[in-house]
Order: C-alpha cells, then structure tokens, then sequence
C-alpha cells in the first residue's frame, strides 16, 4: 500500500527511526535530570546518557569523544564552527574561502564575517558541482585563515574532495571546516584520516531528532575556538545551554544505526535511485544536475526541460519533493547551487530534487517514474515553446517581442 | 524503597503526560500518524510541520500575554538571553550594559563578552534580601545605559524583583530593557505588556516541556541581529531547522502550567511554608525570607554545615536537592547570588535549595523535614566531637 504523498525528500528531513524514538522516549518520562545536575541520581544518569551517545557520534566519523561538542543542529555548528574560528585566528589573517554552492548556513556566516571586517572568497565550482583543486590553490592567500568545504552537497548530493582539499589546507596551516550534515550515513567518514579540523554534523538528516547537532573540533593538532553563546561554561565552554539528554540520545543511537547499517542501505538506496534515474532519463530532453559518479547514492537532482516549475511542482503533489532547498524554496528564486553549475534560469526552474531513504520502496520508485512520465508529457502538450522545439525551431535564435 | 523524592524543579521538571503525548508523533514514536516534515518545505509533510510551529507560537504567546509575531523560538533560556544581550548590543552604538548581580551566568557572561566591543558593563547591586538596590538602581540610569537585564525570578532564592516598575524607569531613561523569566513563567503571572519590558526569556523545561526549546518575546522595536545565521528561519533572528518535537511541547506545556498555575501557587507555596517551618526549628537561616519569592522555592543554610555534604547525604536518603543552580554546581565556588546578597562565603557554602513542583506532595515535605533534622543532628555532633 502507498502512503501519499510519497515521501522522497529525505535531504530536507529524515522522519525518526522508531529504533531511536524507542530509545528517546525514556528520556522524556521517568529519566528527567539536568545533566548537570551534579547532586543527585536524576543528573547522573543523564550525564552518563550524554556520554554514551557521545561515543556514538565519534564512532561514526572515528574521532575521540572529547572532540564533540553538542550544539542544536548543524546550522548552529557552522556558525560555531566557522566564526568561532576566524574570530579566534583573526591575528593570523582575514581570509576566508567558501564555495558558491554551500548551504546558506555557511555563506549567511561567512557573509555576516565580512561585515566584520573579513575578507572572503566565494569559489565557483565545476559543471559537475565539483570543486577544482588547482582553482582553490590559486584561491589561497597568505592571510588565509579558514577554508569551509560541504562534504555532500545538499542539492545535488555531490561528494567534494575533502581528503585533498584537507591535505592542501594543513600544509598551510589553514582551519578546515567541513558541514557534513548531508555525510553522515552515506560516506565513509574517518577523521584519524581526513585532514579537517572541524566537521558540523545534524541528526535530523540521519533519522535522529530535529534541535540536536554535533562540531567536531579536532584535538590533534590542536583547533582553538571562540564561542559563540555563553553561559553555565558547558561543553567545556565551548556551548552554554542546558542539553537535552533526549535529543542527544536519539542523535546517538541514529548515528550508531548509521555506522551499522550504512554499508546494506547504501546498497539498497542506490538500486532505487538507479531505477529512478534510468526511469526518468527515458524522458525526452532531461539533464541531470551534478556529477553522477562522485555523487552520495541517495541524490537525484534532474531538469526537466520545457516545463515551467511551479506547474510541475503543483502537477506532481502525490509526491513529496523539492525544487532547490527546503530552506530556500519559499522563495521563487532559482536555485543558486544549480546556477552556479551553469545552468540557465529555465532549467533551474523546472528541477526536481529526489532523495531516496531508508524507507522509500521499489513501489514509490515506480510510480514516481509513471507519474512524472505522465505529467512532463502533458504539460509539454501545453507548451508553445515544446512545440516549437518539435517544429526543429532553435528557440536561441527567436526574436522575442517585448512586451 | 522510596523512589527519591524529586526536590529540584527549578534546575529542570519532568516532562508533563500531555506534553509528551503531543510531542510523540513528531517522534516517530506509538504507531500513530507519524509527522516529520521540515517546516520550510513546500509539501504536506512542511505544511504539517509549519502548522504545528504556529499553533504552539500562539500558545507560547497566550501564556505571556505578548503577540505570537513577538515570539522567536531559540534552542532553550541561554541561547534567548544571548540573542538578547548580544544581538541587541550589535545593532546599537557600543555604551553601557547594566545587569543586575543576581543573573545566571548566560545574562552575565554574554555582557561581559560586549566589553570587547567597546562596551561597559556595569553590575546593579542587591540588597541582603536580593532584591535590587535602591540606590545603586538610580546610580545605574544615571549612567544611561543603553541595555538593561534584570531577572523576574531568581533561580536560587526564588526572589521576586519588581521588574514593572524596573523597566519602566529603564525606559524611561532611554534604555532596552529584558528580563530572564525563565523561572517565573508557570509559577507567577507573567504579562509582557503589564511588565512594560522590551523582551522576555522563557524556557519550555522549567514549565514542564522539554529540554532543547525556549524562546525570547521581544518587541519589534527592538533591533536584533542574530546569533545564528543561515535558512532565515524565525524571522531571520535565528536560522536552523526547527525543532518542531519540541516547540510543540513547549506550546503545550504553556498552555497546561497556564490553566493550573493559580491552584499550584498556592498548594506549594502551603508546602513550602511548611518545610520552612520544620527548617527553621533546626535554626537554618533562609535567603530571601523578607522579599517576595516564587511560591515553590526555598533557599537556606545551616551554619556550619557544609551544603554539599547535606545534599550528598539527603540524597542518600532518597532526595534530590541541590546546593545551588545546576549550571554552576560543576565548580564549588559559593553561590554568586548570595555573594550579592552580602552572605559571607562560609555561609553561602553551606546553602541548599529545595524547588517543588507538580508532583510534590504532601509526604515529601513531612519526610523531608524530617530527614533532615536527623541529618543535621548527626552532623552536629560529629562536628563538635571533631572540635
């Protein structure tokens, strides 16, 4: 049986697991404390709740645990994280680098930095989406002081070479920080390997609950930060605020699914997004967006040319999609990830960005592709320029009349 | 066995049945309709997620008399008393910062941070019953400051400060006036408009919600920059997927202490006074005593008595109590209110805080009482046999 709308938007957000809610649920009756709470039982037991799910989210990206510091998601993280860090290193330099195509989360802080005073370079990405390494070497400068490079790309769901980049950064002795909430759960990530310093991670992409994340900041070499709220000095300093054991053990028993379960589900995941992909590329003049092979297995982001998006967004509502970020698409604007690819306005407009999860199955998968074959098909009907297009008309060469 | 008797409401509370029941099915949990949706996505799933946020708004609104369109939703008290004192302070020319000596550290630390910003922070006085200092209150407008944070409630001595007429003066005298009402909201009425102040910070686990939500209504004509930049969420003053589970609770639960917190005040406030009376036949001196407090609060010491040992022991005795608030009871230092309050440092050692609340009953306090009269005699004697 179907459940509409099919759910297929699972880079905006992940429903929970009942495994983890399972595991939630004491937390929010009869386990109550204040973790710290240093004078009685109730605090203790939630203090230790918070250690163990620490381990947890270390284990995933093989870090120590005292590398993690809770925040309340990954938009906190790279806040934390990026003016954290360039407000602690501002005497070395007040350069920054981003890529065009990260998450407002970013580019909102590194904009905010520049009010401050720094300097930043917003890098342009390849057709593919993919960073060019030998672009971001020529990016550098000496008063370089933070790099901030997504892991995978939330609306395209391409993977960055963050080994090289890490590799490039340390050298100089530049802060790497990675947003990795899209990672986490479908790459392989090993911080004993990868040369980043901080790394920002969200449970609400990996089945865990909304309102918690996690920063990674590395111990070896040392990484200094500034905080960014203070307060009762919790989280070593680094975060004030109470914490929510609740929320904290659901992002550790997500990530502990994560680490057990990634290597099957990928497998699975990618089979459906094959079939996806292979059912909708049948349809005439359609252009997917990113590069396919370094791409997490999850992701299908495609333009479905000579449609006009609004139309096909309200034409496909048995499906739960989107069109540019969830975080963006209140507005009408295109999105500015798929411009940054070189795309032309029109196609941007008219993409669709697909995410398949842990419980999306083969039937949804079938009857999206008969669904979007349907639908392209007649809106093209009542396209002119579709049927110009079929006429063997170049539209690059009309003359538009102004109105 | 007894399961301990729950005695510090004031460091977090349990989560109320109800609350948790409106939280669950956007837990994924108890089979039933299961919601997720990221509130700024377009679809159903969004659209639920979206409703669901501006319900609870409205009774987070309701429960302090302010607009719903004042409230900004935040990850909890701290981080709404940061986006106060710091985002205020960003769009205002650097001057003065007066908070009074009393805060919780998320007031004071964040005011001490703008001194690096070209600000000046000046700390109001209180008097022996912690309320704030007449004089010293007229020294400090005096100096026109341009950002004042005074506490409804506070935390430990459960004191009430007369934060109408606070900022009324404040503004008066040109500044943006706030106060941490974390404490009080749920146990007193709490009026934004009746107050007079410019922003409030409230938190949903002091009122029987969940921890990881909070909120600060403020104004609008106050001018905010965000502490968190990115999705432009909540009106662009704080970005981040929000965390609809617990905003939905929160919106319960201002609604549940809301519609109980006339016949609550006066059944703990009954219980308090009692424990208050059984205390203060082991001579215990309590704070705040001649101010008006909370009505579920009671902070006291016994001299010579050390505040952690107390605790150690009450707790073994199936209480849990504290010695102070639990943001700072990682370090022993002695309660800065109290400091504040001209408590000499022996004495403010010693101090312990009991806090009630919803399941508090009538047993508790008479065991209580109790317990630790025979605690305190014990420790008596083995003092003066050490002496």
């Amino acid at each position: 049986m179907l459940k509409f709308p099919i759910y297929l938007d699972y880079s905006a957000t992940t429903p929970v697991d009942p495994r983890v809610a399972e595991k939630m649920i004491p937390w929010l009756t009869e386990q109550f404390g204040n973790p710290a709470s240093r004078s009685h039982a109730f605090g203790w037991d939630a203090e230790k709740a918070v250690e163990d799910a620490r381990g947890q989210v270390a284990a995933l990206v093989n870090a120590d645990p005292k590398e993690i510091i809770w925040t309340s998601g990954a938009t906190e993280s790279n806040n934390l994280a990026i003016k954290g860090a360039a407000h602690f290193y501002k005497g070395k330099g007040k350069h920054v680098i981003t890529l065009k195509t990260e998450h407002k989360a970013v580019l909102d802080t590194v904009r905010e930095l520049e009010r401050e005073g720094f300097e930043a370079t917003y890098l342009d990405v390849q057709e593919n989406g993919l960073v060019d390494l030998e672009a971001f070497k020529a990016a550098l400068r000496p008063d370089t002081i933070v790099v901030s490079v997504m892991f995978v790309n939330n609306e395209i769901g391409v993977v960055q070479p963050i080994a090289e980049l890490g590799e490039i950064c340390r050298e100089k002795g530049i802060v790497f920080h990675v947003d990795a909430a899209q990672a986490t759960g479908k790459v392989d990530i090993d911080l004993n390997k990868l040369k980043v310093d901080l790394m920002s991670f969200s449970a609400h992409k990996t089945y865990g609950p909304k309102g918690v994340g996690a920063l990674y900041v590395r111990r070896k070499p040392r990484v200094r930060l500034e905080a960014q709220m203070h307060g009762g000095g919790h989280e070593r300093g680094l975060r004030s605020g109470t914490l929510a054991p609740h929320q904290i053990v659901g992002m550790g028993e997500a990530f502990r699914l994560a680490r057990e379960e990634m290597a099957s589900e990928n497998e699975r995941v990618r089979a459906l997004r094959d079939k996806l992909l292979k059912g909708l590329t049948d349809i005439e003049a359609t252009y997917v967006n990113g590069d396919l092979e370094h791409r997490v297995p999850h992701n299908l982001n495609i333009s479905f040319a000579y449609v006009e998006g609004e139309s096909l967004i309200m034409a496909i509502k048995d499906i739960a999609v989107s069109s540019g970020s969830a975080c963006t698409s209140a507005s009408l604007e295109p999105s500015y990830v798929l411009r940054a690819l070189g795309r032309n306005d029109e196609l941007a407009h008219s993409s669709i960005r697909f995410t398949i999860g842990r419980f999306s199955t083969e039937e949804e998968i079938d009857y999206t592709i008969d669904l979007l074959h349907k639908k392209i098909g007649k809106l093209r009907e009542l396209s002119p320029l579709w049927e110009m297009v079929n006429e063997g008309i170049d539209l690059d060469t009309v003359q538009w009349a102004a109105h | 066995m007894f399961a301990p008797a729950y005695l510090d409401w004031n460091a977090t509370t349990p989560l109320d049945p109800a609350v948790r029941e409106a939280m669950l099915p956007w837990l994924g949990g108890s089979g039933e309709a299961v919601r997720f949706g990221n509130p700024s996505s377009r679809h159903d799933y969004g659209r639920q997620a979206r409703a669901a946020i501006d319900e609870a708004r409205s009774k987070v609104a309701a429960a302090v008399g302010a607009h719903y369109t004042e409230v900004v939703f935040t990850s909890g008290g701290s981080e709404a008393n940061n986006l106060f004192v710091k985002g205020a302070a960003a769009s205002t020319r650097a001057g003065l910062v007066a908070v009074s000596a009393i805060e919780h550290p998320c007031v004071r630390e964040p005011a001490k941070q703008l001194r690096r910003s070209g600000w000046a922070m000046r700390e109001i006085v209180v008097d022996g019953e912690g309320r704030i200092d007449a004089e010293d209150w007229r020294a400090t407008l005096e100096a026109r400051p341009a950002l004042v944070s005074v506490m409804l409630a506070n935390n430990e001595t459960g004191v009430i400060q007369d934060v109408a007429a606070l900022a009324q003066q404040a503004r008066a005298a040109g500044a943006w006036f706030h106060t941490d009402a974390v404490q009080a909201v749920g146990k007193i009425a709490v009026d934004f408009r009746a107050l007079g102040v410019n922003a409030l910070t409230l938190s949903a686990h002091k009122l029987g919600g969940p921890l990881g939500a909070g909120a600060l209504v403020v104004d609008k004509r106050v001018e905010l920059a965000p502490l968190i930049a990115g999705g432009g969420q909540e009106r662009g003053l704080r970005s981040g997927t929000e965390n609809v589970a617990a905003i939905v609770g929160f919106g319960v639960a201002c609604e549940l202490a809301g519609a109980r917190r006339d016949s609550e005040a006066l059944r703990l406030a009954g219980l308090r006074d009692r424990i208050e009376a059984g205390l203060k036949r082991q001579g215990v001196r309590i704070f705040g005593a001649g101010a008006p407090r909370l009505p579920n609060t009671s902070f006291f010491a016994v001299d010579g008595i050390d505040g952690e040992t107390l605790v150690g022991k009450l707790d073994r005795a199936g209480f849990a109590c504290a010695s102070g608030s639990a943001c700072s009871s990682a370090n022993p230092k002695p309660s800065h209110t109290l400091l504040a309050m001209g408590v000499i440092p022996e004495v403010a050692r010693g101090a312990i805080r009991v806090s009630l609340g919803r399941d508090s009953r009538d047993e508790d306090v008479e065991r209580f009482v109790a317990t630790f009269g025979q605690i305190v005699t014990e420790l008596k004697k083995l003092a003066a046999i050490a002496v």
